[in-house]
């Protein structure tokens, strides 16, 4: 259904820029190397064919032990050409940082700060990136898988046998 | 005090009030930028947000909406659960709608199986007759909520009295007041109970007299409106760029509904509209949702008319438990049970987007599976997450009275937003 989606990306970037495309489950997906993140995401916008203007979903995964270990991922839909699209970008465990759509579509400032509150990714030029779920003395990130569920936080009062 | 001079109204007097020096003709007092905390105790914010203002006066100049109040680490521990021990969890989404949720979590979950045409087709309009329960009783609570936060407390009681009416039926369906966990992987767990349908239809009746009754306090009333018209606007362009969804995208005039757009279960038997509105103000929120109820009245007629009958879950020893009788008889049907009970089900290894209409909007689950019996990750698209983002640019210019109305018309539910 997407299909022209994944066509236009292929049409305007190299394919260095949009590395591998699919469908799965009836969803239509693309991974796209970091460095293009911001243009494929500007390009899906203005591009008359694809208008992605409804921003969806931005979240992250841990794909631990892959390399790179997280990878972003973002859900587009258009209203207009009832169409849509999830885009993965790999982001490595070692200074996870990759650029910030709130540019594109303001809506992503919220979800791009509750990717670094959890995943602790960095979004590059985000006008306000703190926590925004948990709060500021927290340590670590929570959905990392090596985050241990029963941990207790120092701000929280330590049970006997808590890790 | 030694500084300040004594300063009355009325005489041409120029007074002195710190470094400012200012004529009490001029009308407007000098003021200063304040920081002003609404929440997270404060009544009109559900004790589940709070918003850090900055204001001029009675103008608002910033906003900082902070949330997490509610935060309960829904994704860690679904991380940990089986497919089926999540039920619990997504009932505590938005828990004023939780069947709603429970349908949309299933719905992901039998795409992964790939079983989601074999689900019985009486558990497809079961689904959809609890869903638009749940969406009903979830815009009554926002409405009568927010009216009652501008002081028209009759409306709130008329309307949540129909919102209880309903929930005793649902209470009556999956024997819990709100935590329903009715929904499961493959169908539903029961069929409804002998006289549902009518019922339902009595309900339904005193609940449409109700609503009437809030639309007579509230629709023409001068004082509701003037709080309501031209407050919170919120621009066509903007409603997507900032993800918004479900009746506060609607009131934009951004005519989407997933129901209508991309339709699952039944939806698409059905005859029903989708109300938008044309300035997207506090107003045409309310007016949405009243013609919501309305239209997913309609619905539940239709699916009440046209039900048919049949199992309610699948059949597929993999997925659903065998019935008792069996389980107490039968050695396969015994082995089933006890796998399904300690593994849980096993979804194979793949990622799925799985949206639904919620109550606020597109409810989305984004489930990524690596074929062991639990989620590598199960996250929410919350609706409300994207809808109350948007006050951090609506707030500033509107009077402080103003974020009252404008709050209460986003419904921001807590559990949804920080899961």
């Amino acid at each position: 259904m997407a299909k022209i989606v994944l066509d236009r990306m292929r049409e305007g970037f190299t394919a260095g820029e949009i590395i591998e495309t699919g469908s799965m489950h009836g969803n239509e997906w693309a991974r796209v190397a970091p460095c293009a993140w911001r243009r494929v995401a500007e390009f899906l916008r203005d591009d008359p064919a694809t208008q992605m203007n409804l921003f969806v979903d931005l979240t992250c995964v841990d794909r631990t032990p892959r390399e790179p270990r997280f990878d972003v991922v973002l859900h587009l839909y258009s209203v207009e050409k009832k169409h849509r699209v999830r885009l993965y970008a790999g982001v490595a465990e070692k200074d996870p940082a990759i650029d910030t759509l709130v540019p594109v579509w303001p809506g992503a400032n919220w979800f791009e700060r509750e990717a670094f509150d959890m995943y602790g990714v960095r979004f590059a030029g985000h006008p306000d990136l703190r926590r925004i779920l948990m709060y500021p003395e927290f340590q670590g990130y929570p959905l990392r898988k090596d985050y241990p569920k029963e941990k207790r936080q120092p701000l929280l009062r330590r049970l006997p046998g808590s890790v | 005090m030694a500084d300040a001079l004594p300063f009355s109204l009325g005489g041409n007097r120029r007074v002195v009030l710190g470094e400012v020096e200012v004529s009490d003709f001029d009308g407007d007092l000098p003021t200063e930028v304040m920081p002003l905390h609404m929440g997270p105790s404060h009544p009109a914010m559900h004790g589940t947000v709070r918003i850090a203002l900055e204001v001029e006066g009675e103008k608002v100049k910033t906003a900082d909406v902070q949330i997490g109040y509610l935060h309960r680490c829904f994704e860690k521990e679904a991380e940990n659960a089986t497919w089926t021990q999540i039920f619990p969890y997504t009932d505590r989404l938005n828990y004023v709608s939780p069947m709603l949720n429970n349908v949309g979590y299933a719905l992901a979950v039998e795409k992964l199986l790939g079983i989601e045409d074999q689900v019985p087709e009486r558990a497809q309009y079961i689904r959809v007759i609890v869903g638009e329960i749940s969406r009903i009783t979830d815009h009554l609570t926002c409405i009568a909520a927010g009216a009652m936060e501008l002081a028209a407390f009759t409306v709130f009681f008329w309307l949540i009295k129909g919102r209880e009416w309903l929930w005793e039926l649902l209470e009556e369906v999956s024997g819990a007041r709100l935590t329903h966990s009715y929904v499961r992987i493959g169908g539903v767990v029961a069929d409804l109970p002998e006289g549902f349908s009518a019922k339902l239809r009595e309900v339904l009746g005193k609940v449409r007299l109700a609503i009437a009754d809030a639309d007579k306090l509230l629709t023409r009333n001068k004082i509701f409106r003037d709080r309501m018209d031209g407050v919170g606007v919120i621009a066509k362009a903007d409603a997507g760029a900032w993800g918004l969804t479900g009746p506060v995208a609607r009131s934009t005039g951004l005519a989407y509904d997933v129901r209508k757009d991309h339709p699952y279960l039944v939806y698409d038997r059905f005859d029903f509209d989708v109300p938008v509105g044309s300035t997207g103000d506090n107003f045409d929120r309310y007016a949405v949702r009243l013609e919501e109820m309305a239209q997913s009245m309609r619905i539940l007629e239709q699916a009440l008319a046209e039900i048919p009958a049949g199992p309610v879950i699948v059949d597929d020893p993999r997925v659903a438990l065998p019935q008792k009788h069996e389980t107490y008889n039968t050695i396969e049907a015994m082995i089933a049970h006890f796998k399904l009970i300690m593994d849980g089900l096993h979804v194979p290894a793949g990622e799925v987007y799985s949206f639904t209409e919620g109550g606020n909007g597109e409810l989305g689950f984004y489930i990524v599976s690596d074929g062991t019996g639990r989620p590598w990750k199960c996250r929410v698209r919350p609706p409300c997450f994207a809808n109350l983002a948007i006050l951090t640019k609506v707030l500033p210019g509107l009077f402080i009275a103003d974020v009252v109305p404008t709050f209460g018309m986003i419904n921001m539910i807590g559990g949804e937003c920080d899961r």
